[in-house]
Parts: C-alpha cells; structure tokens; sequence
C-alpha cells in the first residue's frame, strides 16, 4: 500500500509539471487555433534562464526563477508578435510547421550558448525529504506541487474573474463577437503566448530542478505533456491540468510495478504508457474528456 | 452618459456612409454605391431581403470586413463627421458605435454577467461600468435572476436581449441591430421592439436591418430599402408603409402576381445619390 501512495505522489508530481505545460499548449490552442510545438523549446529556454540568472548573475534561486518566468512571458508574447502575426489568415498547417521551425531554432540556440553538458540548476532543495508515514515525500516535489498547484489556481481565477480573461474566453469561443465588443483579438493572441511561455519556463525549471538535471533535451517533455493535452481535450484547460495529472501518476506507476506487470514488454515500458492512455482514452471519447465536439458554422 | 456626449454640429450627421463600394476576395463586389444616413437621435430601418448587402454594410461601418477578405474599394463612412472607415473595430467601438449581430452570437459558454461584462471592454472606470450594468439590467429585467446562467441555456429571446445588454454595455452613441427579431415569437418581438424605442429615447441612435418591416417602420423615422448591394428607395417610415411595392414584397399584401423583384417594378429608380 505504501508503495502505492509513494508511486502515487511522485506520479502526481510528474504530472503537475505536465499540466503546466499541456495548459500553455490549451491557452495558445483556444485563442488561435494553433498547436504550438514550440513549446518544449520555451521550456528549455526557461530553465536555462533562470540557470543564466541564479548562476551566471548570482541571483538568488528565488528571484532567478521569477526573472526567467517574466523573461519567458516576454519571449512567448515577442514570438507571437514578430513570427505568428505574419501568418494570420494562413491555413493552420503553415502555422504549426512555422511553430515546429521555431523549436528547433531554440534548440540550436540554447545549445549554441550553453553547449551540450548537463548543467546543475542550484535549487535549494537538494535531495531532502519529508517522511510522512512509510512515504518518502522528495521536498522538490512538494514545492513542484504547491507552486503548480498555485499558479494553476491563479491562472483559473485570472480566466473567471479579471476583464482581460473573460475577454480570452469570449475570442477563444467566437473571434468576431469578440472583436465586436472592441476586444482586440491581437493583444489576446499575444497575451495567451505570454502566458503559455511562463508556464513553459515554470515547468522547465521545475523540471531541471536537481543535480545535472539541466540539458538540452528537457524539452522533449512537451510530448508527454501533448498527450496529456489530448486526453483532456484540445480546448479544455481543466482537462489538461487533469490529463496531465493521469499521464503523470500513470508513467509512475507503470514504472514501478514494471517487473510484475509489463515484463513482457522490456524496459522503459513508461515512457510508452502515456500513448497508450491516450489511445485508449481516444478510443472512447474521440474529443478527450472535456473536450467539445468541434461545431461548423456556415 | 448625455453629459459625456460632446454636443454633434447641426448638421451633421451622427452616421453618413457616402458612396460605399465593398469587394470581397477582391472579385465579390457586394455593395455597389451605397448612401445612408442617420441623424442624431433617430431610428432608421434599413429592410431587404437576404443577399441584398445590409450585413456587409454593417461589417463595413463596424470594421469587420477585414475578417471576411472584404475591402471598401470607394466611399466612406463618418461618424459625427470623422471618417472611420480606416479604423479597425476595437477603435470603432471606442468612438461609439456597437452592434448587435446577427444571429445573436452570444458567448453561449461564459455566464450572462460575463457576456454583460465583454460589452464594457472598451470602457475605464467601475463606477461607469457599474451604473451600465444596473442601467442594462433595468431595461432587461428578465436577465436579473439569470446573471450567473450559463447563456446558452438560455431561450432565444432571451439571448437576443443578452446580445442587446451586451451592446449596450459599451454605452453606444449608435446602436445597429441587425434583424434583431429573427426567429423569435411574436410576442417577444413586440418586447424587443419597446426595448429599441426606450434604448432611443434615452439618446442612442439606432440603425435596424431588419425583415419584419412592419415592426421596423413601426417604430423608425426613415427608411432604407437595399437590393443587390444598392439602396433602392427610401423616404420617410410612414411613406415607405403606405407604398404598394413595399406592401407587395416585405409586407405580404399581394396585389397582383408574379413580380419578384423592385426590378420589375415601374416606380424602381435607379438612384446614384452623392455619385462622384
């Protein structure tokens, strides 16, 4: 049973850093339209940010982080201006190929400056733990589900409550409505890049938080979150956070019962296991759990 | 907001769209010359039927067009004598002019107070946007226990006046519905068109598309007919009810048989006012 609740927690721990991602792709989804496969370069970028700030400027790791996470809003908000304006009114498929360009010019990019080698990003957590019970509670995981369990909040409450949210929910829902109310469909698409890159760059450093955990290949992660994203449903927020918690503690689990349960399938079978839960999950509800059936308008 | 308004010149006109050409894909051309007015504080009916261009007229005056591939290729549009043609539609807006669409759309997702709230994007200050939203729900007191419904859920007419509030959120100088009536019963008809006449009295202009021309010249001073992208009559709301076509085509008093268009009519005159 302790095993279980241990699997558990750490699964939901992956799983929070997957929500922040899978909800950066839902923000920019909803808003515009488009699935942004840059994000897993936002996410590296971001970790290395904050690595160039905590350790580079000798900031504190505090401070370093809000730093990279501002810095990550600006990028994401930059690249919606400069690249994606451009391509307004193009068909989807040249946006997401542009979208899939920009992440491997972000990857050379990072690559070029900080070079191959995993890097230590000086959290201040270390390898300590909280005992609770039988379960060993890994402090860098809590402080990954209290910080994403927090600005997810703030984010849901942004969306509710503040003019600029509920005006992103009215262009995501219908664009020219929105424009007819004098909500400019420009600032919300900029705005939802801004977003989506902080919570990329949150979930990059939570993510590189530990001993050389920091490299350039963090950014594969976005495609676990994609099929957290999936299963939630493409444009539901709630659904990602969600999906993003199934994948999560799923892959953990899958780890640990590996031996007596997936045996047959060789090693490493976690890292297909989110694919697997997504198909199942498709097969059953083709739009994802929250997702909404696509209406066309005439 | 009368005290906010600056006074308008005698003289000119709260809305003049002078020879308007509008061309979508750059091949369509949809609205061949149109010329339309309305003066301060009037109501003025714009009726015809489906295709005749009156959607595309308000696309061009709220600054939608754009979104559609459509483009005004000659003319103008003014608003209190400023052009604003070249403006796009959250500065529109600002200047004063929202709309109802048609078809409603509504965010059917976000609650009715959210809708309400969409509407006052383009204005600053609480206490503004709090005296709009008490102003709103005063004219529409159905919507008070459905302030926090998901408007979705809501009935059509209902919806239709979520959509009305919503404009009106943004405290309009110029309100233009476009066919506000549609689809709805009678009744609630007659409750939107008391709600249009008490929007104008407390000083909102107002530009009507609509089908129902009974209702529309019921309550408007003027009147515009438009077929084929061209404005093909027009005069005084009363006149316009007596006439034998209008009677004919947007009435259903039949005369004689068989004609189908203004076209085919004798008194049709093909009119270019203000034509370069």
């Amino acid at each position: 049973m302790s095993e279980f609740l241990q699997l558990c927690f750490n699964g939901t721990a992956l799983g929070a850093r997957y929500a922040l991602v899978a909800l950066g792709f839902v923000i920019i989804y909803r808003a515009t339209g488009v699935i942004n496969f840059a994000q897993g370069g936002l996410l590296a970028l971001g970790a290395y940010l904050a690595y160039a700030l905590n350790d580079t400027a000798a900031l504190p790791f505090a401070l370093a982080v809000i730093g990279a996470v501002i810095a990550s809003g600006l990028i994401g908000a930059a690249t919606e201006r400069v690249v994606l304006r451009k391509m307004v009114g193009q068909p989807v498929f040249a946006v997401v190929m542009v979208t899939i360009g920009m992440l491997f010019i972000l990857e050379q990019t990072i690559t070029s400056i900080w070079g191959f080698e995993a890097l230590n990003l000086g959290d201040p957590w270390g390898v300590q733990i909280v005992r609770a019970g039988d379960v060993v509670l890994a402090q860098r995981d809590l402080w990954t589900i209290g910080i994403a369990g927090a600005v997810l909040a703030a984010f849901f409450a942004f969306f509710r409550f503040s003019k600029l949210g509920v005006a992103m929910r009215a262009t995501a829902f219908d664009q020219e409505a929105a424009l007819a109310q004098g909500i400019s469909a420009r600032r919300v698409f900029a705005v939802s890049w801004g977003i989506s890159g902080a919570l990329a760059c949150l979930a990059g450093v939570t993510l590189a938080a530990g001993p050389a955990a920091l490299s350039p290949g963090i950014g594969a992660v976005a495609l676990i979150a994609f099929p957290a994203m999936i299963v939630g449903g493409l444009d539901s927020p709630v659904g990602a956070v969600l999906g993003g918690l199934i994948i999560g503690i799923t892959q953990a689990l899958t780890t640990g019962y590996q031996e007596d349960l997936f045996g047959w399938a060789g090693a490493n079978f976690a890292a297909v296991m989110p694919y697997v839960v997504m198909v199942l999950i498709l097969l059953v509800r083709p739009y994802g759990l929250f997702g909404t059936r696509e209406v066309r308008r005439i | 907001m009368a005290s906010t308004r600056s006074a308008p010149d005698p003289g000119v006109e709260m809305l003049a769209v002078r020879n308007l050409e509008v061309v979508y894909d750059d091949l369509v051309l949809v609205l061949r010359g149109v010329s339309l007015t309305v003066a301060d504080g009037e109501i003025v009916a714009l009726l015809g039927a489906n295709g005749a261009g009156k959607t595309t007229l308000l696309r061009a005056i709220t600054g939608l067009l754009d979104i559609h591939r459509g483009k005004v290729t000659k003319g103008g549009v003014a608003l209190q004598g400023t052009p604003i043609e070249k403006l796009d539609a959250p500065a529109i807006v600002r200047r004063g002019i929202a709309q109802v669409m048609e078809g409603r759309r509504i965010f059917s997702e976000l609650t009715v107070e959210e809708n309400l709230r969409t509407g006052a994007y383009t204005r600053k200050g609480r206490g503004e946007i709090a005296e709009g939203y008490a102003r709103v729900l005063d004219l529409f007191p159905v919507l008070k226990d459905r302030r926090s419904s998901t408007a979705g859920y809501l009935s059509g007419g209902e919806q239709q006046m979520v959509a009305m509030g919503r404009a009106l959120m943004a405290a309009p100088k110029l309100l233009l519905l476009d066919e506000p009536s549609l689809g709805l019963a009678p009744k609630i008809v007659e409750q939107i068109r008391d709600i249009i006449v008490e929007v104008n009295r407390q000083k909102t202009s107002v530009l009507l598309v609509e089908q129902n021309a009974q209702m529309a010249l019921g309550i408007s001073t003027r009147g515009y007919v438009m077929e084929t992208g061209r404005i093909v009559k027009d005069g005084p709301a009363a006149a316009l009810l007596a006439d034998e076509d209008i009677k004919e085509f947007y009435l259903g008093i039949t005369g004689d048989t068989g004609r189908k268009s203004f076209r085919e009519v004798k008194s049709y005159r093909r009119k270019k006012r203000w034509a370069a």
